[in-house]
């Protein structure tokens, strides 16, 4: 792979971390309410698993979705404007931060009810099927996720239909504070596969090769239509599920494991090995801070929608 | 099986020669002509391919449109319904079947959280148009899970349309209206009804949403009522009309949006009101129509309003559950509660 892609890889991680820092701090002064659910340690997989698509392939995901947007080309001053509530929002302020979506570069929305999005997605993907249309459909979801019965559900629908569907389930260790090992009795969620017959893989997610290359082989699996993947990515939870959660971990070791497995200082090893410069990855941290400043801005100057608009947008 | 029943079909005006439809057939005849009309239109189940459907509404369709479009799917009302939302949301408008409307509490997060609000939270990006036809399956002796009337529940959900026809006539123009709002609907039958038949007209006649039927005009008390309880209704009204009692029916028809100002326009011409539904009574949409007339017309009203609803118990099988169910008996005595 080219240098020149994987130093994109690593501006739209570092556009990532800064957009959660900027949503976290945002939220702390007060900027919004309601709260925010960060993808801080889990930008490899957004944006490995992005770079195995077309830009018409369509992405939905979950409230901890910043990353899958950003990664699909949304822009992130709409989207910071939409988590400050403002009529500038990529949804006119009225979704807030589990809510983006823009329909044009098909981010087809994020989901605020754990595994809801995950049939969903089988639909869309159905009507690529029954369109011919060649596109693929990625719907990412967690550990919590995979205990759902929608999951379940979907997983045998979407394989006995052969639709063009890549489910990618981010494993990062918690629900809440549920452990995975509390709620799951296998070693790796990659098995629940083999009871609905599509085959299952675990991945390192904190790898974006690893994560690019398996979704990479399902897509294409899709697209030939044999059906749907499970990719099983195995990843690290920020500090907490929210900034609002109230519960703490065990230890203030176990809350911070989150920086020992952060991605970005392990793919920057990785560039390095394939020739990056110092001043190229500065530059590559140094444009994201900027298209993130810029946001911040561009949010915070932006209008709340007018009241009188509160009913807009229930019907068609 | 359902067919003993068919004395259900109200007095809509017959004249010679015009083709009577029941309303399974009227669905049936609706939902051809919009697949016919867009290409795009997929039917989501279970049992209605070449079976036709549980209560053989979608007879044909599946020799018709095959099975791309008429997809016969595993037990599964949650993933059905998300999936007829994902469909929806591609431009491909989706019908959801769920078999007893008992079971929408399976589908209820694809359609209460989802498809209702989905265009909401996006600022318009989407599009959702989606149709749930589900029907009221009662008196049968089918028990606790098979015999509920839950459309208050669906009322509640802002972003919903519930739609809730009487007959045959009705449940084609609805259907018509449900396809073509492309907006969530949910489209509430009656088992009993599938088989009553009435003049259906041929051409394409769409009935408007939040619109009332006069089912019977009147002058002395408002009957407002829906689905299975406007039969008995209208032959309370023409048990009192012998004792000179001139009722006033309404057939609702749509529950959300509510055409409270047709209703209170005959609570204001009438001056007394009866609401009559099946379903059980705390809750229910009697509340709200009853209360809308209070908002509306409450100087004109010149006696309490009655109730007419289910007992709030759960649905025995067998004889026992005629006590719970309310008949054209309790009607007439609301009527005439309303009347002293």
């Amino acid at each position: 792979m080219k240098l020149e892609m994987l130093l994109n890889w690593y501006e739209q991680m570092w556009t990532i971390r800064l957009f959660e820092e900027n949503a976290i701090g945002s939220y702390r002064k007060g900027l919004f309410g309601g709260s925010t659910h960060p993808c801080i340690c889990q930008e490899a997989i957004c944006v490995g698993a992005a770079a195995a698509l077309e830009s018409t392939d369509q992405v939905l995901a979950t409230y901890r979705g910043h990353g899958h947007a950003i990664a699909k080309g949304m822009d992130v001053k709409t989207m910071m404007a939409e988590l400050l509530c403002k009529e500038t929002g990529c949804c006119g302020g009225r979704g807030g931060s589990m809510h983006l979506c823009d329909m044009e570069k098909d981010f087809w929305g994020t989901n605020a009810v754990v595994a809801a999005h995950i049939p969903i997605a089988g639909g869309v993907a159905l009507a690529n099927k029954l369109r011919k249309n060649n596109r693929v459909v990625v719907v990412f979801f967690g550990d919590g996720a995979s205990c759902e019965g929608a999951f379940f559900e979907t997983l045998n629908m979407a394989t006995l239909w052969k639709v063009p569907l890549v489910f990618v389930c981010e494993n990062n260790g918690f629900a809440i504070s549920v452990r995975t090992e509390w709620a799951i009795p296998l070693q790796n969620i990659a098995q629940r596969a083999d009871g609905f017959g599509l085959p299952g893989v675990t991945v390192d997610g904190q790898d974006p090769l690893k994560v690019y290359d398996a979704v990479t082989e399902a897509v294409a699996r899709a697209r030939r239509g044999d059906g749907p993947t499970l990719v099983e990515c195995k990843t690290t939870r920020w500090e907490r599920h929210s900034a609002i959660s109230a519960g703490k971990y065990e230890n203030e070791e176990e809350a911070m494991k989150w920086k020992r497995n952060d991605p970005i200082p392990r793919f920057e090893t990785v560039l390095r090995e394939q020739g990056a410069t110092d001043g190229q990855l500065e530059s590559c941290r140094q444009r994201a801070k900027q298209r993130n400043d810029e946001a911040l801005e561009f949010a915070i100057q932006g209008e709340p929608p007018k009241p009188e608009t509160v009913g807009d947008f229930v019907f068609a | 099986m359902f067919g003993k029943d068919g004395g259900h079909s109200p007095p809509l005006q017959q004249t010679m020669n015009e083709r009577t439809l029941s309303m399974a057939e009227a669905i049936n005849e609706a939902i051809r002509h919009e697949m016919r009309r867009d290409p795009n239109i997929v039917l989501l189940g279970q049992d209605i391919g070449a079976y036709g459907g549980t209560f053989g509404v979608y007879k044909g369709l599946f020799d018709e449109f095959g099975p791309d479009r008429v997809r016969d799917g595993p037990l599964c009302e949650a993933a059905t319904t998300g999936f007829g939302v994902g469909l929806a949301i591609s431009g491909m408008p989706a019908i959801v079947e769920i078999e007893f409307i008992d079971f929408i509490t399976l589908a209820s997060d694809a359609l209460c959280n989802q498809a209702a609000k989905m265009r909401y939270f996006f600022g318009g990006q989407v599009r959702v148009p989606l149709v749930i036809r589900t029907p009221i399956v009662n008196r049968l002796g089918l028990g606790a899970q098979h015999s509920q009337s839950l459309e208050a529940w669906l009322m509640h959900v802002p972003g919903l349309r519930v739609l809730i026809p009487s007959n045959a006539a009705d449940a084609k123009g609805l259907m018509l209206t449900a396809i073509r709002d492309g907006n969530p609907c949910v489209f509430i039958e009656h088992v009993r009804l599938y088989a009553s038949k009435t003049s259906v007209p041929e051409a394409d006649e769409p009935v408007p949403l939040g619109k009332l039927r006069v089912a019977r005009e009147g002058k002395d008390a408002t009957i407002a009522t829906y689905c299975g309880m406007v039969k008995p209704s209208l032959d309370a009204a023409e048990k009192m009309a012998a004792d000179g009692i001139d009722c006033e029916v309404l057939d609702l028809r749509c529950l959300s949006p509510l055409d409270r100002e047709g209703l209170c326009a005959s609570v204001r011409k009438t001056g007394r009101l009866v609401v009559a539904h099946e379903a059980c009574k705390t809750g229910g949409a009697g509340a709200e129509i009853a209360q809308s007339a209070l908002e509306g017309a409450f100087d004109y009203l010149q006696a309490p309003i009655q109730r007419v609803a289910s007992k709030d118990l759960p649905i025995p099988t067998g004889k026992l559950q005629d006590v719970v169910f309310p008949s054209a008996v309790d009607v007439e005595a609301a009527v005439r509660r309303v009347m002293e």
